[in-house]
């Protein structure tokens, strides 16, 4: 479905298939919806009519005469399909969500149409759908102990934005430290993962540039797209002969009218799409990239910390180099168990930013206790904290030379020991009695 | 029991049923029409069945029957 790919460009292979569902599954769901309309209509026609109750939003008598405000699609879909199956989502929660959670118990009386709480917790519910990839968000005194020193020497509040008086040495350190992570010149981090793309991609790109972005791509990078005034084109999911025909034709022709050269032209991709479970293919966009003169700008935000052989994303899980990728974005959210989000790049693009970003004019920083969470999470990944929890064990190769020089040297301090003994008979011929002195020097040289 | 894993088995289609055709989702009244409504056209599906059917297969047994009894002129004449 998504075209034939450059198999030549990956290190290792690549295969995603995703299974077709059997045709009878289809068969039914139609069914299913077809008899949820029938219903739906005989409901409407009860409730136009006053054979029933209304419980949702209609027109007053005296904006009958009007535009129907309720009769499109959406809403009638919203009152008939959905409102019978909206007790599924929505639930508050009332613990850390670890793998198992506690529940408000909630109940309705009037099928779906108001809820209430009776004040119950259900405990330990097991949890399928939260963010807390690597368990980061837990309430483990042992583990939050910098968090807690962190809170009671800066509180909770910043209480101004970045360039203003919101800038601390933890947001420094956060910085650096992200960067090192990474393996970028430089990164800055913001307060909000969804704000970090709705308001960084305007920033970056303006009225004569071209974005080329995901079909599916998530609403934090449509609205950032939006706001900053550029021409969207989108191609199909994770296909590179409609991005690579898209290239083509944008380069060709230009800009609509005038025909002249975009201004730039920018690829809006992110590393794991969250709906679908698909991962992008990054070495044949780099490529493409590279080949078009476009810029890439790649949403880490499910894919930092979780893919990769040490948690690098979706960069270090192709064997690709950072210097590939433009823009590299991510969140705190997920694997990290904080909030936030991050820009990383070179140096250049980051200091830029931290002038031009409406986030670092306007809006408040990251709190210092959540700072420190995200510091604690990277140092346990990147193995910094002295624990091997989080690097993966690789410490054999990094001392093996000096192992066997060690190892060297002390056999030869046996030999001269034992050599001080008796001088060997053979060596006197060549050198009169000076064989220890040499063994020295040899030694002392070594 | 092998009763009582029939019986489950049973049951387990009929949830399968209900999640099909969304009737899980309906109020009790919205339940007891569209089952009504279901019945009744099974009904009037089986009484069809009887009727049409029945009259062919009656016919096509007693040709069988006259193949083993007494030849006759033509294979479509009916004995009445």
């Amino acid at each position: 479905k998504n075209g034939v790919s450059n198999g030549t460009l990956y290190k290792k292979t690549f295969i995603e298939h995703f299974e077709q569902a059997p045709m009878y599954v289809a068969v039914f769901t139609f069914v299913g919806f077809a008899v949820g309309t029938i219903f739906g209509y005989l409901r409407d026609f009860m409730r136009a009519w006053g054979l029933e109750k209304r419980n949702i939003a209609t027109e007053r008598e005296q904006q009958k005469d009007f535009v129907p405000l309720y009769q499109d699609f959406e809403n009638f879909y919203t009152r008939n399909l959905y409102l019978r199956i909206r007790d599924n989502w929505n639930r508050p929660i009332c613990s850390v969500p670890g793998p198992q959670f506690d529940l408000m118990e909630r109940v309705t009386d009037d099928y779906n149409w108001t809820f209430r709480f009776t004040g119950r917790t259900i405990k330990n519910v097991i949890n399928m759908g939260s963010y807390n990839y690597l368990g980061f968000a837990e309430t483990d005194v042992n583990a939050l102990k910098t968090v807690t020193r962190e809170l009671e020497k800066y509180g909770t509040g910043v209480c101004s934005t970045r360039q203003e008086m919101g800038t601390l040495d933890k947001h420094v350190e956060l910085e650096k430290l992200v960067a090192k992570f990474l393996g970028v010149e430089d990164a800055m981090v913001f307060g909000m993962g969804f704000a970090t793309n709705s308001m960084n991609i305007p920033a970056l790109v303006g009225k004569g540039c071209l974005i080329l972005s995901d079909e599916l791509n998530h609403t934090s990078l449509v609205l950032g797209a939006r706001l900053s005034g550029a021409t969207i084109r989108i191609f199909k999911h994770n296909n590179m002969q409609s991005l690579e025909k898209l290239l083509r034709d944008a380069i060709i022709y230009g800009q609509p009218r005038t025909h002249r050269a975009w201004r730039k032209i920018i690829i809006l991709v992110e590393g794991i799409y969250s709906m679908e479970g698909s991962i992008v293919r990054l070495p044949e966009i780099v490529s493409l990239k590279n080949k078009y003169k476009a810029y890439l700008y790649l949403d880490e935000a499910h894919s930092i910390g979780a893919v990769g052989a040490t948690g690098r994303g979706v960069v270090e899980y192709f064997g690709m180099s950072p210097n590939d990728v433009d823009v590299l974005m991510g969140t705190f959210t997920k694997s990290f168990g904080a909030a936030g989000g991050y820009i990383a790049g070179k140096k250049g693009l980051v200091d830029f930013l931290r002038a031009h970003s409406h986030s670092a004019v306007y809006a408040t920083s990251m709190c210092p206790a959540v700072a420190e969470q995200i510091i604690r999470a990277m140092k346990c990944l990147m193995g910094l904290d002295g624990t091997t929890q989080g690097k993966p064990p690789s410490f054999l190769p990094s001392f093996l030379p000096s192992l066997i020089s060690a190892a060297t040297r002390a056999s030869l301090w046996v030999w001269v020991l034992l050599a001080q003994a008796k001088p060997h008979p053979a060596a006197r011929k060549y050198c009169n009695g000076s064989v220890k002195e040499i063994l020295l020097i040899v030694i002392l040289i070594l | 029991m092998d009763v009582r894993s029939t019986l489950s088995y049973l049951y387990w289609l009929f949830c399968q049923f209900e999640l099909i055709t969304c009737s899980y989702l309906m109020e009790p009244w919205e339940k007891v029409l569209f089952y009504s409504f279901n019945l009744a056209m099974l009904g009037l599906l089986l009484y069809t069945t009887y009727v049409c059917v029945a009259f062919q297969a009656s016919s096509a047994f007693q040709l069988l029957c006259s193949f083993l009894g007494t030849p006759r002129e033509n294979a479509l004449a009916v004995v009445k």
